[in-house]
């Protein structure tokens, strides 16, 4: 058995929403995807572009480029809504000291974007 | 080159499958809880534990995602009503359980039959937090030798949790796990989720949990 992480199924995702746009745009070859993802979200990029050079072997996304924007994560206190960025693993609020908070910015995993001809 | 818009969710994909699986247990009554952990920390001696305190209450089947053998669904085997094991359906191995696999897997399913549905993902606490499978509840288990550090250096996981269990309460006198700042973390980061106490291995809080599962499996079964 092939060991995958769970980025194979995502890539497959990619290149499935990839061929169907390129082809909605009557275009013959994708060039670029444009991908967002959460600087908290438990996808790599790397891994993400292993699996794409694969998995779009000989269709018309063979050979483009992925590009991904990565957004920083970003924490709202749940006391008094101030927005602030973690500290490596320390999540409390730098106003009110408080420790409830919840993640604002930082899980999406989406295509933004592909540029094809 | 021409720039075409799509913002499409690259889950999407994996949240329509769960959806529809929702759907089929909701239809056939099935109450799912997701259960997930690292490796070692109790998932199957949990599910042991519960389906020997629900006998004769609830018709449990349990779904086995673990990587790489079949001694989990052999342990429960005796116990369930029905056992289905993922790596042994010529799936390539994963980290993580996917929507797809437990399609596949309810399609072997005595699911009239069935009022409790236990799935144990694979050991792992980074990849299953980004997967629905179509549960109802999401439960996550961290073991007292693992530390009380574990909801900080993975958040997601607990974040998306209903309930929390800490096991191995038994180990409590052997290790530096300090109940209070793991639950003030898991508080912090998801005040809606349930904390048990328990031990698998004297059944110490497992009453409680049971009663948990039953209760959510009632209201559960009176929405629809």
């Amino acid at each position: 058995m092939i060991h995958q992480m769970h980025e194979f199924g995502i890539t497959e995702n990619i290149v499935n929403i990839a061929l169907a746009k390129t082809n909605e745009a009557q275009a013959s070859k994708v060039i670029q995807i444009n991908l967002v993802i959460g600087e908290m979200s438990g996808f790599t990029p790397d891994c993400i572009q292993f699996y794409f050079d694969s998995l779009s072997k000989d269709t018309i996304a063979q050979g483009a480029v992925l590009h991904f924007e990565l957004v920083p994560a970003q924490l709202r206190c749940r006391n008094c809504s101030t927005i602030f960025k973690p500290q490596d693993t320390l999540w409390s609020c730098p106003k009110c000291e408080g420790q409830s908070v919840e993640i604002s910015k930082g899980r999406e995993l989406y295509i933004e974007s592909m540029g094809v001809e | 080159m021409k720039i075409i818009e799509v913002i499409q969710n690259v889950l999407e994909a994996n949240e329509t499958i769960a959806r529809r699986n929702q759907q089929l247990l909701d239809k056939r009554r099935v109450f799912a809880l997701n259960i997930m952990s690292a490796p070692g920390a109790g998932k199957t001696s949990l599910i042991l534990q519960t389906l020997t305190r629900l006998k004769g209450r609830l018709n449990v089947a349990v779904i086995e995602g673990d990587v790489a053998s079949t001694v989990d669904a052999e342990k429960v085997q005796s116990e369930a009503t029905a056992v289905v094991q993922i790596n042994t359906r010529n799936m390539p191995e994963s980290c993580s359980l996917m929507a797809a696999m437990i399609e596949s897997a309810l399609k072997d399913m005595p699911l009239d039959n069935i009022d409790l549905l236990l799935i144990e993902n694979v050991g792992n606490l980074i990849c299953p937090s980004e997967f629905t499978l179509g549960e109802h509840k999401r439960v996550v288990i961290s073991s007292l030798p693992e530390g009380d550090d574990k909801p900080i250096k993975y958040p997601l996981i607990f974040i998306d949790a209903d309930a929390v269990i800490i096991n191995k309460m038994d180990l409590l006198p052997y290790v530096d796990f300090d109940i209070a700042t793991f639950r003030h973390s898991v508080e912090g980061l998801n005040p809606k989720s349930e904390v048990f106490q328990l031990s698998c291995k004297t059944s110490e809080g497992i009453e409680r949990w049971c009663s948990w599962v039953l209760e959510q499996a009632e209201t559960n079964a009176a929405k629809r």
